[in-house]
């Protein structure tokens, strides 16, 4: 219940930013995995933008539309592979009005 | 694209990328500067203060345009429990002086009028380009980069590395290594908006006047982290960041820790009823002295975040960032004067003159800072902050209570929650490493 909330929370909060989505070319991929590490899945709360969730299977995947581009997965799961992370094409993503 | 070869190309848009592309550019050089953000600012975040001596060294003048917006004459510092807030208050009209010191900005505004001062000065800058590679030469000197537009690579003596904290160009040459989850703090910030009056009214300013809260306690719950709470023209700046690696380990969520902290109820009655029009999140380097990486290399400098100079116990970073930047763009001049190559023995100008400056001396200061609050997190930021509140509670409190058993109570707590031998080695760390 209260992760349903917070989830809510987090997708009105995303809603107010602004972003250029290039569709059909995420700048961050999860290598398929059968357990997620700790780190990886510690990812599914501590993206501040909630852009990883644990699937049926247990698996983490990322749906990287909200992503600020902060790195925070970068620093946590590039080193050991389990992500591959890059900045979307120049232009793209977010666009912070204030900042 | 262009075929030319340039001078230097400076990586980013930021504040380190901007002061160092403009002094380039106003001693003459050919400078090109790459932003993969649509806008100069549309990537960053920041608190966000500005320190004016810094920015006074790049461009004098400033403030007849820069979009400034409040400069500051109070500064709050609160320990926060659950219920409560102590606090160390300062206010003076000082600050209110012809040329202040510190001013609130907002980033995306600030960066594009910076933007627009460095094409003024002469300088090529293209946005949404992303600079995806370094280019070196034979002997692995740094020559150029490639960029995900179509077209070749873009030749320089130098490439300026100001990509910010993340950067992944620097970290995927291995000219340094990435942040290290304990050596960055993720903070989540964002803008409310209010009317002009209704935030005089509520934070006792006027006019142009401003003033900043910061708070440690328990709203970071038991993690290493800073809550802010800054006054703009007509919105207020709030946020609160921890290490990556305590959130990691606690499993907690940012947005989390920003709800509950708008819900202080300290924090409520000041943006009630205002109007959020932006979240974001950044990351803020933490490693401090022993996190600075090698600062320069055949054909290249790095700067500003992407050198880790960020000061997290003052919080400074943008004149960190300015000052890199301008420091390494002179070396780069004196350098390009002699005719000499741009090469690690002639950029080592640029180490030696930051060194010289505040910049490596502040971190030195507080070299062992980092290490210390990573270690006693919880003692520091859960379990002081809510002895202190009880003991000015019990100051506070008149209940016919003697004074002497209420001080005894406060002492015995101190000493109950931490042991007198904790209490003084942990006064004595903090001691040191603030020295
Ligand atoms: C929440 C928060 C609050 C803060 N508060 C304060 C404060 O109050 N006062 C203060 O002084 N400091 C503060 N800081 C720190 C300050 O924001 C940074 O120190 C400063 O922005 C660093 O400047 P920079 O130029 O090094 O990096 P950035 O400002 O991050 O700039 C890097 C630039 O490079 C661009 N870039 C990166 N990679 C590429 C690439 N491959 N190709 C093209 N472009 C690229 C990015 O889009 C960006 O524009 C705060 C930081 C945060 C996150
Ligand atoms: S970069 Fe930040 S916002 Fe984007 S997916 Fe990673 S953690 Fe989430």
């Amino acid at each position: 219940m209260t992760i349903a909330v917070t989830k809510l929370r987090v997708e009105d909060k995303l809603f107010q930013n602004r972003y250029l989505v290039d569709p059909g070319r995420p700048h961050i991929k999860v290598r398929p995995h059968e357990r997620p590490s700790a780190n990886l899945l510690a990812l599914t709360h501590v993206c501040p933008a909630k852009c990883y969730e644990v699937n049926d299977k247990g698996q983490v995947e990322i749906t990287a539309d909200g992503c600020m581009e902060c790195g925070t997965c970068r620093v946590l799961c590039e080193p050991s592979g389990e992500i591959e992370w890059n900045y979307p094409r120049g232009g793209f993503g977010v666009l912070f009005k204030f900042g | 694209m262009i075929a030319e070869e340039f001078d230097a190309i400076v990586i980013g848009a930021g504040m380190s990328g901007n002061a160092a592309a403009y002094t380039l550019a106003t001693h003459g050089l050919k400078v090109l500067q790459l932003e993969r953000g649509e806008y100069p600012g549309s990537k960053n975040v920041q608190g966000a203060i500005m320190y004016a001596n810094m920015l006074e060294k790049i461009i004098p003048d400033f403030r007849d345009d820069a979009p400034l917006e409040r400069h500051l004459v109070e500064q709050r510092l609160w320990v926060m429990d659950d219920t409560s807030h102590t606090g160390i208050h300062y206010r003076s009209d000082d600050f209110n002086e012809a040329k202040p010191n510190r001013y609130t900005i907002i980033r995306a505004q600030f960066d594009k009028w910076f933007s627009r001062k460095v094409r003024e000065a002469g300088a090529t800058v293209l946005c949404e380009t992303t600079a995806t590679e370094l280019v070196r030469d034979a002997n692995g000197k740094v020559i150029g980069v490639r960029t995900d537009r179509a077209g070749g690579v873009l030749y320089a003596d130098v490439v300026v590395l100001a990509e910010g904290v993340s950067g992944l160009l620097g970290t995927r040459a291995g000219l340094r290594e990435m942040p290290k989850p304990e050596t960055v703090a993720l903070a989540v910030k964002e803008m409310h908006f209010l009317p002009e009056e209704v935030i005089e009214q509520r934070f006792g300013v006027k006019g142009d006047e401003g003033c900043v809260i910061e708070a440690v306690g328990t709203i970071s719950r038991g993690m290493a982290g800073l809550g802010f709470l800054y006054t703009n023209k007509e919105s207020i700046s709030l946020g609160i960041g921890c290490l990556v690696s305590d959130f990691t380990a606690a499993m907690e969520s940012p947005y989390a820790l920003l709800d509950a902290f708008k819900n202080h109820p300290s924090i409520r009655p000041l943006i009630a009823g205002s109007e959020v029009k932006e979240y974001a999140a950044h990351l803020i380097p933490e490693g401090g002295h022993k996190a600075i990486p090698k600062l320069f290399g055949d054909g290249w400098v790095v700067v500003g975040d992407a050198a880790q100079l960020n000061n997290a116990v003052h919080r400074e970073g943008s004149n960190l960032a300015m000052t890199s930047g301008r420091i390494a763009a002179e070396a780069i001049v004196h350098v390009k004067r002699r005719n000499d190559p741009m090469i690690r023995r002639n950029l080592t100008l640029y180490k030696a003159m930051l060194d010289k400056s505040f910049v490596v001396k502040d971190l030195r200061k507080y070299k062992d800072m980092p290490a210390l609050l990573h270690t006693n997190s919880s003692n520091f930021f859960t379990t002081y902050p809510r002895l202190i509140s009880q003991a000015a509670q019990n100051f506070m409190r008149v209940d016919g209570t003697p004074k002497i058993e209420k001080e005894k109570a406060t002492t015995a707590a101190f000493i109950k929650a931490r042991s007198r031998w904790g209490l003084v080695s942990d006064a004595l760390r903090l001691a040191f490493a603030w020295r």
